[in-house]
């Protein structure tokens, strides 16, 4: 039984078919290596906006600024401020991890460039800004801002989470862009490795009649398309990672300084997981429709 | 072992129907029977041996092989029964990139026979055809003749149970028919059901035996 087995696995290396000159030993690599090269690519651009939709939601997301018109004034509740009320009340909301008043220096320098010389100006009506800091995923903006003008009217709230959650629907878009790309390549790869397998069937269908009437099985005859094209796929897929290596490692080191600590000019895990995925794809794709290619075409014989 | 009750073959030409190749045809041939196939160029000898090979199907009628209705059985149930034929194509039908050796040793290679066995096998094989010193050759080397013999190598190295053979002796000198005769008479000896297509008259007057005549794709003779 183990040396049948032996002799079937020896047999399916058997050239009978003679594919090793019908089946496109330059094109099929070649034309997989471009496709997996920007499937590399792709995968790439969806690792880097994941990385930066992180990036932004975890700083710039969490913070909140908090304006105070006429802030020495008596709040509305007697014995404070205007700006002790508003603290008050923002420190006492629930996902708030740290508020803290500008002093008239911080906000000095920060209208300088606006205001000039009158920005240190006493007599300017400046008023009092917050900043503070939410804890991760907060997002109950409305009940903040009712909650401060109660405290003390006038109040406003701006967070710059409004425009990292435009950032993040942007970097989300690219992300389904790449996937798209991914998906296209897969199907154009897919056809690649159709076509030339179709023209592999039509180079050798005398040999294939003559094997199919020696009493070839459909599977027999599809094993041997398959294993070609599997090698085939599978060695542009590599050339095609090769390929891309150098310029996303380049691509990296540009977006490392965005993307984190400025240490980290490797590529992502998430990438590095991906990307020997590629290759295997590319055989496998290969693998399956020649399967499926032969298969269909053999229906025609009896 | 082979039944055909009204049998007919339309070949398929492009999308439509082509003549009628084979038409009403009825016999039986027994296990282990003999049938010399005759009549002229055209008539379907040919068509025929495709149909008995289960390489067409027939398109009208009922045919048995082995016990099984072809026009009834499925597409997987066909290999199986193929492996237990052999046959010599009137044009050969070698694969031009393999040598004479791995030509022979295929239809074993494909019903998945060790490949120890494969090598005894063949070599005996071509050493009863008289081709032993030339098994590392490829068709292209071999004489019309050579080519011939390795057909015939491959036909029958599986000891099918059904032998069939178009023309066999076309490219064979007298001495070479003989020896091809004697082979297929021994296969039929050793119980293969043997259908040999031919219009050489001689050949079938020192081999009498059985006939099946064909005429315009009808059978006039079955005697
Ligand atoms: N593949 C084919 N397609 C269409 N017609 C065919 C085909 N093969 C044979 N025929 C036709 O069928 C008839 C019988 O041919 P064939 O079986 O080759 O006869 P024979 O072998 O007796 O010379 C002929 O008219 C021939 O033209
Ligand atoms: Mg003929």
């Amino acid at each position: 039984m183990r040396e049948r087995r032996h002799a079937r696995l020896r047999h399916a290396r058997f050239d009978d078919l003679g594919l090793r000159r019908a089946l496109g030993d330059r094109m099929l690599p070649l034309l997989v290596a471009a496709m997996t090269f920007l499937a590399g690519l792709a995968l790439a651009g969806s690792a880097a906006a994941a990385a930066l939709v992180r990036h932004w939601q975890e700083g710039a997301a969490a913070a909140l600024t908090v304006q105070v018109p006429t802030p020495a004034d008596p709040a509305p509740a007697a014995g404070a401020t205007r700006l002790d009320a508003v603290l008050a009340a923002l420190r006492a909301s629930p996902g708030i991890a740290e508020a803290r008043a500008l002093s008239a220096e911080e906000l000095a320098s920060l209208l300088r460039p606006w205001l000039g010389g009158a920005a240190g100006d006493p007599a300017l009506p400046l008023p009092a800004v917050i900043a503070a800091h939410v804890t991760q995923g907060w997002a109950d903006l409305t009940a903040l801002r009712a909650r401060l003008a109660a405290a003390a009217p006038g109040t406003l709230v701006e967070s710059h989470g409004v425009w990292v959650g435009r950032l993040a629907l942007l970097a989300r878009s690219l992300q389904a862009c790449a996937w798209l790309v991914l998906a296209l390549v897969a199907g154009v790869a897919t056809a690649v490795v159709a076509v030339a397998t179709r023209a592999g069937l039509a180079a050798r269908r005398d040999a294939i009649e003559i094997v199919h009437g020696l009493g070839a099985t459909d599977r027999y005859i599809a094993v041997r398309f398959a294993r070609r094209a599997t090698l085939l796929a599978g060695l542009g897929g590599v050339l095609g990672l090769l390929a891309a290596l150098p310029v996303l490692v380049a691509l990296a080191t540009l977006v490392a300084p965005f993307a984190g600590p400025p240490s980290a000019a490797t590529l992502p895990p998430v990438l590095l997981a991906g990307l020997p995925a590629l290759p295997l794809a590319a055989a496998a794709i290969g693998f399956v429709t020649a399967q499926v290619t032969v298969r269909r075409w053999l229906r025609r014989l009896p | 072992m082979v039944r055909l009750d009204g049998v007919a073959l339309h070949y398929q030409v492009g999308r439509r129907r082509g003549p009628e190749a084979l038409r009403d045809l009825a016999f039986r041939i027994e296990e282990g029977g003999f049938r010399w196939l005759r009549g002229p160029s055209g008539a379907g000898k040919t068509s025929l041996l495709r149909l008995l090979h289960l390489t067409v199907r027939p398109t009208g009628g009922r045919l048995v092989v082995f016990g099984t209705d072809i026009g009834a059985a499925t597409r997987a149930e066909l290999p199986a029964l193929r492996q237990r034929i052999g046959m010599v194509f009137q044009d050969f039908r070698l694969l031009p990139h393999l040598t004479a050796f791995d030509n022979v040793a295929l239809p074993l290679r494909i019903a998945g026979r060790p490949e120890g066995q494969i090598r005894a096998d063949v070599t005996e094989m071509l050493r009863w055809v008289g081709l032993a010193r030339r098994s590392g050759a490829r068709p292209a080397e071999l004489s019309g003749g050579e080519q011939q013999r390795v057909a015939i190598a491959r036909a029958v190295v599986g000891r099918p149970s059904l032998l069939l053979a178009d023309e066999p002796t076309g490219n064979l000198d007298d001495a070479q028919a003989e020896r091809l005769m004697l082979l297929l008479k021994e296969m039929n000896r050793l119980g293969a059901t043997v259908v040999v297509a031919t219009h050489n008259a001689g050949l079938v007057a020192r081999h009498p035996g059985p006939s099946l005549v064909l005429e315009q794709g009808r059978l006039v003779g079955d005697a």
